[in-house]
C-alpha cells in the first residue's frame, strides 16, 4: 500500500468551517461516511404516515395557493421553441385567466438557450418571487446526463447567467459519485457555483440536482445532499425529471431532514426542490405537509421550497375552481401551455 | 468374600459440587424389606435456595452453547451411563426390589432417553420455530429458547426412580434450561449416582442440581421462589400440587401438571419448557 | 371562495372530523347469547366517549346467571353444531366474517375511536385492517389443522372463555375469536367494561354472517362478570389479555382445573437505541413505541435505553418531533394523540408521573391545548430516570416515556432484562450482527429491530416471565386452542414409551 498525498479540495466556505482547513478527498469521505444511516422501511413508513394527513377547507385553500407560489413551471423538451417558452411564461404570470386572485408561480424553468426568451417575455414581471415576481431558472451543466467536460459545464452555466437566469439547476456527476469520487463531485459543484457569479459580484442561486433515481439508495441521497450543501448549493433538488423514479415523498422527506439538520448545526437554511412526477394537488399537498412537519412551516417559501413541475399547475387550478364554485371542474376550463 | 465393603456417602448435588445439606440433616434410605441402604441428605429450604442460585448462574453459559454442543454433552451422559450400567442395575435392584433384568431394562431405557433427547438439541428449534410471512417488508422469525430455571419434582413411584429422573431432567436441559430437581424420596440413591455421572461428563456445574429429601417440604419453597421460571410437577401427584400451582402463579411461572409415572419422551415436553421469541427486522434493497 | 388569507399556521390543519352519523347506534345493547341480543340480569351501565364524557349507549350487565346461559349456549353449539362442521365450512364462516369486517370497516373504526378515545387514523389504518387480516389468516387454518405442528387430528378444546382489555377492543376480540373458531372451539367473550361498543357491532356482523347460534357469545360487564366466566366449570380454555395482577389471579383460580390458559399481560419494554442507529427512523420508532394509542399498549416501548454518547441528541430530536404531534378530538383525521380511555386510567398516569417527578427525574411535556372535557394527558418524557425509579419499573400504560442510558451493549442487555416483565423490546442499529446478538440475549417474546409496534396475524405475540404465557398469532396462536391427539408410534423411539409406562406402574 502506498500513501498518497491527500488531494486538497476547492476551499468551499461551508466545508472549511465544518470539516476543517485540511479539506481533502479523504476528510470529505470520512465526513460523509460518518453520517447516520437511513432505514428505508422506516423512512417510507414515515412518509406514508405524513401522506395520510387530511387537509380540508381553509387549510386546503391555503395549500393550493401555496403550491402555485412554489412551482417552477417547467418545459425541458428538445422541441422547445421561443413560442413555447412565451406561452409558458404567459401561463406563469396569469395561471387562470378566469380568476385574477390566483397567485403567480415562483419561476419558469427552461434550457439555457431559452433564457433570453423567457426574460424577454416576463419583462417587468421578472424578479424575486418573494416580491410577487417570477424568476427564470435554467438547467445547466450538460443537463440531464451531466456527461460533459467541466469547461463545457461551466460555459453552459456562465452563458445562462449572462443571459439573465436567476437560478441555475445543475446536475451532479452521478458516475463519479457512485464510483466514490466524492471530491470530483464536490469540486465541480464549487466550480459551477463560481460560474454563477455575475459581473456585479452577486450569484445566481444554485440548485444541485442529485438525480436520486440514479443514486439508488437513501444512504447515497443523504450523503449527496450533504455534499451538495457543503460545496455551496443553495437548493438540493431530487431529479431532472428524465429518470425514473423522479421525486418521491420518502426521498424528499430525507432531503428535508438533511436541511433541517443543517439548520440545527449551522443556523443556515437550504432549499429543497422535488422535481418530476408530482402531478396532482393531492400529492403536492402531501409534500407541503412533509415540509411543514419536517423542516418547519417557514420552509413553505419560494426561497426554500419549490416544486419542479409542468402538469401540476393545471390540477391545482381545477381543485381551486372546485373550492371556489363548489362544483367539479374539467380540463377545458384550464388553459394548456 | 471376606473383604469389607466401602459404602458411599450420598450427598446433594448443587453447582457441580456434592455438599451435605446445610442443615446437617439426613434420612435413612432402606430396601423394600427395610434393610438399611444409606443415609441420604435431607435437603432444606436453604439447600433449595442455593440450588436455584447455582442454576441461575449456569443459565448464560448453558443456554449460550450451540445446540450441537448441548447434543454432544447429552450424548456423553449416555456414554458414561452405559459404562456404569452394572452399578446402576445393582443400586436399582437393591432399592426397588426388582429383578436384575427389570432394573437393566430401566437403565437401558434411561440411556436411550438421553440419546433420544441429545438428538433434539439442534432440531427442536427447527420443528417448533417458524418463519412468518408477515404482510410487510420484514424478516420475521419465531424461535423457541430456554425458559430459564426449572424446578422439578421427579416421579416418586416405587420403581423407576432413575428413569423417572432422566425423563424430566433431559427434556428440560436439552434446550438450555437449568434445573433444580427433587429426586424420588424413597429411592434417591440412583439420582446421586447419576449426579456422579453428570459431574464427570461435560455438563457444566449448576445445569443440573439434585436435591434429596422430602418433596412436600422443599417443593413449596421452589414453587414460591421468584427466581424460578417454570415448575414441573411431574412427580407431585401425591403432594398438595394445586397449592404449589397457586404459589407458582405469584410470578406467573410456567407449570407442567403431574404425570402418571415417568413421562414418555416427547417433543412437547421440550417445547413446554421454552419461550417463543419472535424477531422482526426491516428489509429493504435501498 | 373561502378565505385563503393565512389566519393561523398551516400546521393547525383545519378540522377534518370523521362523522359518528355513520353509526346506527342503539340506545341500549343487550347481551349477545345464542345468536340473539337478550336482556342482562345485572344492573346496566353506560359506556361513554372518553373525549367528551358523553354517554354513547346503555349496556347490559351479565351476572352469574347470564354467564351460565352464555356458557351453556356455547357448549350446546359446540356439541350440536360447531364440532360437527367440517374445517372447510368453519373456514368459510371466518372468511365471511373477514369480508364483513372489511365492508363495515369505516363504521367499526368510528365506533372504536368514539368508545375508546383512540385517534381515528389508528382505528382506521391499524386496528380494523388487522381485525380483517386476523380473520382472513385463521380462516385458512380451519381445514389445515393437521399441519399445525401438533400431529394428526388435533382436537379442539371445547368452550373458550375470553376476556379482553380496553386498549384495542376489536383487535383483541379478533386475536381471541379467530383462532378459537378456526380450531373448532366455541366462544364466550367479555369485552372490557369501558369499551363494549365495537364488540356489540361485531355481534351484528356475526348475525349477517349467519354464524350458527351460540358459536360466539358476547357478554358485557365488569370484572365480576369476567371472573364468573373464567371460573365457570364448563369452560375448557381461558384466554385473557390485561393486567398482570388480574392474570395472576386467573392463574391461581384455574390451578388444578386442567383448563388450558393463555395470558397476555403487562410489559415494560426497553427500546434500545445504539449510537449507530438510523437516527431519524429511531426517533420515529420511539414516538410510535410509546405514543401510539396514547401509550395504552402492553408492549409499548416505555423505557428508552439510549447510548450515553447520543443521549442529548436523541432527546433533543425527540422533543422537536413531539412538538408536531396533535392532541385532540379522536375523530379528527389529523389527531395523533387521542383521549385517555378512562378517568381511572388518567388518575393512574398522573399518579405515576408525579412519583417520577418526586423521585428526581426531569419531566418534559409537549405543549398541547388540553380540551375542557374528557380525559387527556399530553405526551411526556422523563429524563434522568434511574433503573430503581418506579417509572422505570412499573407499567404506566400511558403516553409517558422514561429515558435511561447505557454505555455498552452488555449494559443495555442487562438493563433491558432487569424487569419482571418480558413482553417486547426494540433495537435500533445499522449493524446487523449486533442486532441479532442483542436480540438473542433479550428476554422478551417480541423483538422489533429498527421498527416497533408491528403486528401481523402470521406473527406470534406473547411474553416471557410475568408478561404471561402462550402465544397469539401464527401457528403458535392456533396451537393455543388445540390439543394434540399424539404423534402416534412413528416418532417415539422404539421401546421407550412402552417401558416408561410400565416402569411407573
Amino acid at each position: 500500500m502506498t500513501l498518497e498525498r491527500p488531494l486538497a479540495l476547492a476551499p468551499a466556505k461551508r466545508a472549511l468551517e465544518l470539516i476543517g482547513a485540511d479539506l481533502t478527498e479523504k476528510s470529505l469521505r470520512l465526513h460523509l461516511e460518518g453520517l447516520p444511516g437511513v432505514d428505508a422501511v422506516g423512512l417510507e413508513q414515515r412518509a406514508a404516515g405524513l401522506g395520510t394527513r387530511s387537509i380540508k377547507t381553509t387549510s386546503k385553500a391555503w395549500a393550493l395557493d401555496t403550491i402555485i407560489r412554489l412551482i417552477d413551471l417547467t418545459t425541458l423538451e428538445g422541441a422547445d421553441t421561443p413560442g413555447k417558452v412565451r406561452s409558458l411564461v404567459a401561463k406563469a404570470m396569469n395561471p387562470d385567466p378566469s380568476d385574477p386572485t390566483v397567485p403567480r408561480v415562483a419561476a419558469v424553468c427552461v434550457y439555457g438557450d431559452m433564457v433570453p426568451y423567457a426574460v424577454e417575455a416576463l419583462g417587468a414581471s421578472h424578479g424575486d418571487p418573494a416580491k410577487g415576481l417570477i424568476s427564470v431558472a435554467a438547467v445547466a451543466t450538460a443537463f440531464p446526463s451531466g456527461r460533459a467536460s467541466l469547461p463545457v459545464k461551466l460555459a453552459d452555466t456562465a452563458d445562462a447567467v449572462a443571459n439573465g437566469a436567476d437560478e441555475i439547476d445543475m446536475v451532479i456527476d452521478r458516475g463519479a459519485f457512485l464510483a466514490g469520487k466524492y471530491g470530483v463531485v464536490f469540486d465541480q459543484i464549487v466550480a459551477v457555483k463560481e460560474a454563477c457569479r455575475r459581473a456585479d459580484g452577486t450569484y445566481a442561486h444554485l440548485k444541485v440536482i442529485l438525480e436520486t433515481g440514479e443514486l439508488n439508495t437513501y444512504d447515497n441521497v443523504r450523503r449527496a445532499s450533504w455534499l451538495a450543501i457543503l460545496a455551496g448549493g443553495d437548493f438540493i433538488k431530487t431529479s431532472t425529471g428524465k429518470v425514473a423514479p423522479a421525486a418521491t415523498l420518502p426521498v424528499t422527506l430525507l432531503m428535508l431532514e438533511v436541511v433541517r439538520d443543517w439548520k440545527r448545526l449551522t443556523g443556515e437554511r437550504i432549499g429543497v426542490k422535488p422535481a418530476g412526477g408530482i402531478r396532482s394537488s393531492k400529492d403536492a399537498i402531501k409534500y407541503l405537509v412533509t415540509v411543514a412537519e419536517t423542516a418547519g412551516e417557514e420552509w413553505l417559501d419560494p426561497h426554500l421550497f419549490r416544486f419542479g413541475a409542468s402538469s401540476l399547475l393545471n390540477d391545482v387550478l381545477l381543485q381551486r375552481q372546485k373550492l371556489s364554485t363548489g362544483r367539479y371542474s374539467g380540463p377545458d376550463y384550464v388553459t394548456i401551455d | 468374600m471376606s473383604r469389607l465393603a466401602v459404602p458411599k456417602t450420598y450427598k446433594l448435588y448443587i453447582g457441580g459440587k456434592f455438599p451435605r445439606s446445610e442443615s446437617g440433616r439426613t434420612y435413612e434410605v432402606a430396601t423394600r424389606e427395610g434393610a438399611f441402604l444409606a443415609n441420604a441428605a435431607l435437603a432444606s429450604r436453604k439447600d433449595a435456595r442455593d440450588a436455584v442460585v447455582a442454576a441461575r448462574a449456569a443459565i448464560a453459559g448453558w443456554a449460550g452453547t450451540t445446540g450441537y454442543n448441548r447434543g454432544q454433552v447429552l450424548y456423553r451422559i449416555a456414554e458414561l451411563l452405559e459404562g456404569r450400567r452394572a452399578q446402576f442395575v445393582d443400586e436399582l435392584v437393591a432399592a426397588e426390589a426388582v429383578s436384575a433384568a427389570v432394573a437393566g431394562r430401566q437403565v437401558d431405557t434411561a440411556i436411550d432417553a438421553w440419546v433420544w433427547y441429545a438428538g433434539w438439541a439442534d432440531k427442536y428449534v427447527q420443528v417448533a420455530g417458524n418463519g412468518n410471512p408477515v404482510s410487510g417488508p420484514y424478516f420475521n422469525l419465531s424461535t423457541p429458547e430456554a425458559t430459564g430455571v426449572v424446578a422439578i419434582v421427579a416421579p416418586q413411584g416405587a420403581t423407576g426412580s432413575l428413569l423417572g429422573l432422566v425423563s424430566v431432567v433431559a427434556p428440560a436441559i436439552v434446550s438450555g434450561n437449568t434445573v433444580v430437581v427433587i429426586a424420588n424420596q424413597a429411592s434417591p440413591l440412583s439420582a446421586i449416582s447419576l449426579a456422579e455421572v453428570l459431574a464427570t461428563s461435560d455438563v457444566p456445574g449448576g445445569v443440573v442440581n439434585i436435591l434429596t429429601g422430602s418433596p412436600a417440604e422443599i417443593a413449596p419453597w421452589l414453587a414460591g421462589h421468584a427466581d424460578v421460571n417454570a415448575l414441573d410437577l411431574a412427580g407431585a401427584e401425591a403432594l398438595a400440587w394445586v397449592d404449589l400451582q397457586i404459589m407458582a402463579a405469584d410470578t406467573l411461572k410456567r407449570v407442567l401438571p403431574p404425570e402418571n409415572g415417568a413421562p414418555s419422551p416427547s417433543l412437547e415436553r421440550i417445547v413446554a419448557l421454552t419461550e417463543t421469541k419472535t424477531v422482526w427486522h426491516t428489509k429493504s434493497l435501498i | 371562495m373561502t378565505d385563503i388569507t393565512k389566519t393561523s399556521r398551516f400546521l393547525d390543519y383545519a378540522p377534518a372530523p370523521e362523522s359518528p352519523s355513520i353509526l346506527h347506534l342503539r340506545k341500549n345493547y343487550g347481551l349477545f347469547i345464542n345468536g340473539d341480543f337478550v336482556k342482562g340480569h345485572g344492573k346496566p351501565f353506560k359506556t361513554i366517549s372518553p373525549a367528551t364524557e358523553a354517554t354513547i349507549a346503555e349496556i347490559a350487565n351479565a351476572n352469574a346467571r347470564d354467564v351460565d346461559a352464555a356458557v351453556a349456549a356455547a357448549r350446546r353449539a359446540y356439541d350440536t353444531t360447531w364440532s360437527k362442521l367440517s374445517g372447510a365450512d368453519r373456514g368459510k364462516y371466518l372468511f365471511r366474517i373477514a369480508r364483513l369486517v372489511q365492508e363495515r370497516a369505516r363504521e367499526l373504526a368510528v365506533a372504536e375511536s368514539l368508545d375508546n378515545g383512540k385517534p381515528i387514523k389508528e382505528a382506521r389504518d391499524v386496528d380494523v385492517p388487522l381485525v380483517a387480516a386476523w380473520f382472513f389468516y385463521y380462516a385458512g387454518w380451519a381445514d389445515k389443522l393437521d399441519y399445525a405442528g401438533l400431529g394428526p387430528n388435533p382436537r379442539a378444546l371445547g368452550v373458550a372463555a375470553q376476556v379482553i382489555p380496553w386498549n384495542f377492543p376489536l383487535l383483541m376480540l379478533a386475536w381471541k375469536i379467530a383462532p378459537a373458531l378456526a380450531a373448532g372451539n366455541t366462544v364466550v367473550l367479555k369485552p372490557a367494561e369501558t369499551t363494549p361498543l365495537s364488540a356489540l357491532i361485531f355481534a351484528e356482523i356475526l348475525q349477517q354472517a349467519d354464524l350458527p347460534a351460540g358459536v360466539v357469545n358476547i357478554i358485557t360487564g365488569a370484572g365480576d362478570t369476567g371472573e364468573a366466566l373464567v371460573n365457570h366449570p364448563d369452560v375448557n380454555k381461558v384466554a385473557f389479555t390485561g393486567s398482570t395482577a388480574v392474570g395472576r389471579a386467573i392463574a391461581k383460580s384455574i390451578a388444578g382445573t386442567g383448563k388450558k390458559v393463555t395470558l397476555e399481560l403487562g410489559g415494560k419494554a426497553a427500546n434500545i437505541v445504539f449510537d449507530d442507529a438510523p437516527i431519524d427512523q429511531a426517533v420515529e420508532g420511539i414516538v410510535n413505541g410509546i405514543f401510539f394509542n396514547q401509550g395504552h399498549v402492553c408492549c409499548a416501548g416505555s423505557r428508552l435505553l439510549v447510548q450515553e454518547n447520543v443521549h442529548d441528541e436523541v432527546v433533543d430530536r425527540l422533543k422537536t418531533r413531539l412538538a408536531t404531534l396533535r392532541l385532540g378530538d379522536p375523530l379528527d383525521k389529523n389527531t395523533d394523540i387521542g383521549a385517555i380511555n378512562s378517568r381511572e386510567q388518567l388518575d393512574r398516569i398522573r399518579e405515576l408521573s408525579d412519583i417520577g417527578e418526586a423521585e428526581g427525574a426531569e419531566r418534559w411535556t409537549a405543549e398541547c391545548v388540553i380540551p375542557d372535557k374528557g380525559f387527556w394527558f399530553a405526551p411526556t418524557i422523563f429524563t434522568g430516570v434511574e433503573t430503581s425509579s418506579r417509572i422505570a419499573r412499573e407499567e404506566i400504560f400511558g403516553p409517558v416515556l422514561s429515558v435511561l442510558t447505557f454505555r455498552t451493549p452488555a449494559e443495555a442487555i442487562a438493563k433491558a432484562n432487569n424487569t419482571p416483565y418480558g413482553l417486547s423490546a426494540g433495537i435500533w442499529s445499522d449493524k446487523g450482527s449486533k442486532i441479532l446478538a442483542v436480540a438473542d440475549q433479550l428476554r422478551a417474546g417480541v423483538i422489533w429491530a429498527n421498527t416497533f409496534n408491528r403486528f401481523d396475524p402470521a406473527s406470534p405475540f406473547g411474553g416471557y416471565k410475568e408478561s404471561g404465557y402462550g402465544r397469539e398469532g401464527g401457528r403458535h396462536g392456533l396451537a393455543a386452542y388445540l390439543e394434540s391427539a399424539g404423534w402416534g408410534a412413528p416418532s417415539s423411539p422404539k421401546g421407550i414409551s412402552t417401558v416408561t409406562k410400565g416402569a411407573s406402574k
